[in-house]
């Protein structure tokens, strides 16, 4: 190899090294960046766009400048310069700009003499970055938009990975973003916690968007692609920053726990084939011990609010009680039970109602089970859940009607849109007889 | 996302000069750090260790393996805490390394947790068919909290 070549192959991967550095700090810095932004400028559309284009500032700088000691201060302020230059441009520099324009310029003479660095108070955002959430997860925008613009100003994730782990085109998740500011701007969404009345049900909805987030990780709903953990991550990360952010709120401890302790089975949850190993079947030696223990950490600190358990928390507490047992034989299934018909009375929905049956059936034996499952399945608001049936084929084999059984199967496998899980319950409905 | 553990590590007399710093001050310089880490939802546990007279090794070179006090006499650098943390990349682990507030003569080794991935998937406790149990009350819980998401 001549020295030509070795300079030639040492530029790409200084640049693509520098760009990975670039990432690592728009992870850690960009939702405090864009929450600073929108509150000087007043329009979270125009914000998140400076933040980008100070983030494309950074990526042409930083490789041949290296990385400022305060990088968060730099991209801030660089976004704050192409503010006001974009106002005195479209000459709408009032008087309002012309101060913010002022005291940027004050602040970057003082940090000047002082250390070289920006000043910058990251306590002093966390309220920001707060609203920013509620405006990510606002109920105006489609379940789909606030997951994209969630990942991408809350998380700091780059279009090409949020469509990388949604397994949509980035074109697709782009469009998704314009649309949602522009939803955002008619709408007009205020940066803002929203008010006392209505703060529940939308706190609900943020955790309803992080929980989504976790699913889409762990349980693709179409596809072959059973598990994407990485989204899983993300969506834990993310319930952790929104319980810094309100840590007085139950159920985002609960939903925090709750992803802890399903996230804690996830290294058993696939076989070498990539095939979804069953509960039952888990080696639970491969739990992580240390999601547990953080999940009933978070539930503890769910509980000790003092304001009674939500749907999040309830279910974490189901998570936590299989996590904690050593087989399924020593699970504690009449607790579970009563999870499962706390969790109907505070969120009713005949899917709790059948995983009520499920738990019964382990409780009290498969008959007793069964009973519920047909009373379930007779009054036809789960015809078309494809577990219902697996549910039913499985209780019906335990009691000896192998012929039943492979009828239910064989409709749960028509029913479910997952190739894998399809494969399985085929071959459970041709199975010649029963166990 | 990919989890390292960051092991502070330092010189007796790194450790020396650090005692006389203003303790208030190293306290909250390193409370600020956790807190960061925290608020970013990456950190998912830290401790700092006690001082290593009140340690022991236990070497295996003999057999019986051989116990012996600290301070460990020749050794140049000890261990005085760590962090274990949750983060996208080897670069994102770097920044909030380069981030925490230590001194000169002390440093962090950043080192990859292992991951499921790392180990073979095919062995003996993996049974290849997934029958299709009544304990499938896992699955059908997921379920229910994807419906209870979507309500």
């Amino acid at each position: 190899m001549t020295d030509e070549t070795d300079a030639a192959t040492a530029r790409p991967t200084d640049l693509e090294s520098a760009r990975r550095a670039v990432a690592a700090v728009w992870r850690i810095e960009s939702a405090r960046i864009v929450a600073t932004l929108t509150r000087m400028v007043g329009d979270f559309a125009l914000a998140e766009d400076l933040a980008q284009d100070a983030l494309a500032e950074a990526l042409a700088q930083w490789p041949a400048g290296g990385i400022p000691s305060n990088p968060g201060a730099w991209l801030t302020a660089v976004a704050k310069r192409r503010a006001i230059d974009g106002w005195r441009r479209r000459e709408r520099y009032d008087e309002r700009l012309a101060a913010i324009a002022h005291d940027l310029e004050r602040e970057q003479a003082e940090a000047t003499d002082a250390t070289g660095d920006l000043p910058y108070d990251p306590d002093a955002i966390d309220d920001d970055v707060l609203r920013l959430v509620f405006v990510s997860c606002h109920p105006v925008l489609s379940r789909e938009a606030r997951v994209a613009l969630t990942l991408r100003v809350v998380g700091g994730l780059t279009t090409d990975e949020i469509a990388r782990a949604f397994l949509t085109p980035v074109a697709t998740v782009q469009q998704r973003i314009v649309r949602a500011k522009k939803t955002l701007g008619a709408a007009g969404v205020p940066f803002e916690v929203p008010p006392r009345d209505e703060f529940p049900e939308r706190l609900g909805t943020v955790l309803g968007v992080l929980y989504l987030i976790f699913n889409e990780g762990h349980s693709a709903s179409a596809g072959s692609d059973l598990m994407r953990p990485e989204l899983g991550r993300e969506a834990l990360r993310l319930g952790r920053v929104l319980a810094s952010l309100v840590p007085r709120e139950p159920e985002v401890h609960g939903l925090v726990a709750l992803m802890e302790l399903t996230a804690a089975r996830f290294p058993a949850r696939l076989d070498a084939n990539g095939d979804p190993v069953l509960l039952g079947d888990q080696d639970r030696r491969r739990w992580d011990r240390s999601a547990i223990t953080r999940g009933r950490a978070a539930l503890a600190r769910a509980d000790a609010i003092g304001r009674g358990r939500g749907p999040y928390a309830l279910q974490a507490a189901i998570a936590e009680q299989h996590d904690v047992a050593a087989s399924v034989d020593d699970t504690d299934w009449p607790a579970i039970v009563a999870l499962y018909e706390a969790l109907g009375r505070v969120a009713p929905s005949p899917v709790v109602e059948l995983n009520h049956a499920v738990a019964v059936a382990m409780a009290d034996g498969p008959e007793v089970g069964l009973a519920l499952v047909d009373e379930l399945a007779a009054d036809g608001r789960l015809a078309r859940y494809h577990p219902l049936h697996a549910v039913r084929g499985e209780l019906l084999e335990r009691l000896g009607r192998a012929d039943d059984a492979r009828e239910a199967f064989a409709e749960s496998a028509r029913l479910t849109a997952n190739e894998r899980e399809r494969a399985v319950l085929l071959a459970r409905a041709s199975r010649p007889g029963a166990r | 996302m990919t989890k390292y553990m960051m092991i502070m590590r330092g010189s007796d007399e790194a450790y020396e000069a650090f005692q006389d710093l203003p303790f208030d001050e190293v306290i909250a310089a390193m409370g600020r750090y956790n807190e960061e880490m925290m608020k970013a939802g990456i950190m998912l546990a830290g401790e700092g260790l006690s001082d290593a007279s009140e340690g022991f090794v236990v070497d295996f070179s003999a057999e019986p393996p051989l116990v012996t006090d600290g301070p460990y006499g020749e050794t140049k650098e000890l261990f005085n805490g760590f962090w274990i943390i949750d983060v996208a990349s080897k670069e994102e682990a770097a920044e909030w390394a380069r981030r925490c507030p230590l001194g000169p003569g002390t440093k962090l080794e950043v080192r990859r947790v292992n991951d499921i991935e790392d180990f073979p998937q095919d062995n003996e406790w993996i049974q290849k068919e997934a029958g299709w149990r009544a304990e499938q009350a896992e699955r059908l819980a997921e379920d229910a909290r994807r419906g209870a998401a979507r309500a």
